[in-house]
C-alpha cells in the first residue's frame, strides 16, 4: 500500500468512531463545543503517532506475553506529557476537558492501534498511520461538535450567531450527543451502502 | 448525618450522574455487552466489583504514596497500572476460590481494564470531592462512590439489554440496525434520566 493510502484510510475507510467504532467516550463527552474538539484531536493526535513510532521502534525486542502492560505504560506516558503540558500553558482548556485528558490512555483507539498496527509495521508506516487515525477521529469530532455547539449553544467558538435565539440546550447535554452520534453513524451507513450498490 | 452523606452520594452516582448515560463514561462496554440480559448482569457483577476495590486501592495509594512522595504528576501512569493488575489479581483469585463465578465473569473481566469508567471513578474520587469539589473525599465515601458508579453502570447496562432484546423482533431501518438505534435509544434513556437532576437531595 502507497504511503498516501496508509495516511488517508484513518479519514474514511477506516475511521476510528464511524467505521471501526472505537473511542466513543471522549467524542461523546467532549463535543460540547469546537475548541474542546480541536483540543482533544490535538492530545490525541499527540498521543497516537508517538505511541505508534516508540512502540514500532521497538517491535523487534518487545517480549509477546509482556507487551500490552508495556504498551499501557507507553501510552500513559505521553498521555502524562499532553496532560501536564495543557495544565501549564492552556489552563482553561485543561479544566474544560477534565478527566477526559487522562483518559486517553483507555482510549481503545491507541491501544488497538499499538496493537494492529504498530507492531508489525514500519516506523514510517506506524507514524502514518497514526496521523491518518488522529485526523479521523478528529474530523469527527469536529463535525459533531460543530452541529452541538451551533444548535445547542447558538454559537461558534464561542461567539453567539443568532442575536435573541434561544438555543435547544438538549443539544449541548449528554442526550444530544447520543442522537447526533446516532444520526452521523446512520448517514456513514447509509452513504456507504449506496456506494456498494453502485 | 454520615448515613444521609452516603445514601447521597449513592443516590447522585447511580441516577442524577448516571457514568453512562450523563458522563459518558464506559460506553464501549454499553453497546459491546447490551445484546442480552444475562450477559450484561454478569459484566455488571464484575464492574460493580472492580470498581469497588479500585476505589478502596487507589484512594489510600493517592493519599499516602503520590502525594507523601511529592509525585502526583504520575497519577496516571500508576493508576492504569493498578487497574490492569488488580483485574488480572481478582481473575486469578476468582477462577481458584470459585469456578462457578468465573463462569460467569470471567470472560468479562479482561475487558474491564480497557473499561474507562474504572479509570475515570479512581480519577473523580481524588479531583472531585463530595459534595464540596475542593475538600478530600475520604476513603471511605470514595468506596461508596464507586460502587454507587458500578450500580449505576449496570443499572444503564441492563435497561439498554431489556430494550435491545425487544429491539430484535422490531422492523429497523437496514441502515440503522445494530449500533446507530442502541445510540438513539441511548439518548431517549439519557433524556429520561435527564429528569432526575431535578431532583433535591
Amino acid at each position: 500500500m502507497s504511503y498516501w493510502k496508509e495516511f488517508i484510510k484513518g479519514v474514511w475507510e477506516h475511521n476510528p468512531q464511524l467505521v471501526v467504532g472505537l473511542g466513543f467516550c471522549p467524542t461523546l463527552a467532549i463535543t460540547t463545543s469546537l475548541s474542546n474538539a480541536l483540543w482533544m484531536t490535538l492530545s490525541t493526535a499527540f498521543v497516537l503517532v508517538c505511541s505508534n513510532v516508540l512502540i514500532s521502534l521497538i517491535r523487534g525486542i518487545a517480549h509477546s506475553h509482556l507487551r500490552i502492560p508495556l504498551y499501557i505504560t507507553i501510552i500513559a506516558t505521553f498521555v502524562t506529557i499532553v496532560d501536564l503540558s495543557l495544565n501549564a500553558y492552556q489552563p482553561a482548556v485543561y479544566r474544560s476537558l477534565g478527566i477526559f485528558i487522562p483518559l486517553i490512555v483507555v482510549n481503545c483507539i491507541t491501544l488497538g492501534r499499538a496493537e494492529e498496527f504498530a507492531q508489525k509495521n514500519s516506523v514510517i508506516r506506524s507514524l502514518l498511520d497514526g496521523a491518518g487515525m488522529g485526523l479521523g477521529f478528529g474530523l469527527t469530532l469536529i463535525v459533531l461538535s460543530f452541529f452541538r455547539e451551533v444548535l445547542g449553544a447558538n454559537q461558534l467558538f464561542g461567539y453567539t450567531l443568532i442575536r435573541g435565539m434561544e438555543p435547544a440546550a438538549v443539544m449541548i447535554l449528554a442526550p444530544g450527543a447520543f442522537f447526533t452520534l446516532g444520526l452521523m453513524l446512520w448517514a456513514m451507513n447509509t452513504i456507504n451502502s449506496r456506494r456498494r450498490s453502485k | 448525618m454520615e448515613i444521609r452523606i452516603f445514601f447521597t452520594i449513592l443516590l447522585s452516582t447511580i441516577l442524577i450522574n448516571n457514568y453512562v448515560l450523563s458522563r459518558n463514561l464506559g460506553i464501549c462496554p454499553f453497546l459491546g455487552v447490551s445484546k442480552r440480559l444475562d450477559s450484561a448482569l454478569g459484566m455488571g457483577l464484575a464492574v460493580i466489583f472492580v470498581m469497588t476495590l479500585t476505589s478502596f486501592i487507589t484512594h489510600p495509594l493517592y493519599k499516602y504514596v503520590l502525594v507523601e512522595y511529592n509525585i502526583t504528576y504520575l497519577i496516571t501512569i500508576v493508576f492504569i497500572l493498578v487497574i490492569a493488575a488488580l483485574v488480572q489479581l481478582v481473575e486469578m483469585v476468582i477462577r481458584k476460590i470459585s469456578p462457578v463465578l468465573y463462569q460467569a465473569l470471567g470472560i468479562f473481566l479482561p475487558l474491564i481494564t480497557a473499561n474507562c469508567a474504572v479509570l475515570g471513578v479512581a480519577l473523580l474520587n481524588i479531583s472531585s470531592g463530595f459534595p464540596d469539589p475542593n475538600v478530600d473525599l475520604g476513603l471511605l465515601k470514595s468506596v461508596v462512590q464507586g460502587f454507587g458508579s458500578g450500580v449505576g453502570f449496570t443499572l444503564a447496562l441492563l435497561i439498554m439489554a431489556g430494550i435491545r432484546e425487544r429491539l430484535e423482533l422490531a422492523d429497523v431501518p437496514e441502515n440503522l440496525k445494530g449500533v446507530p438505534i442502541t445510540f438513539l435509544t441511548a439518548g431517549l434513556l439519557a433524556l429520561a434520566f435527564y429528569g432526575f437532576s431535578g431532583m433535591r437531595i
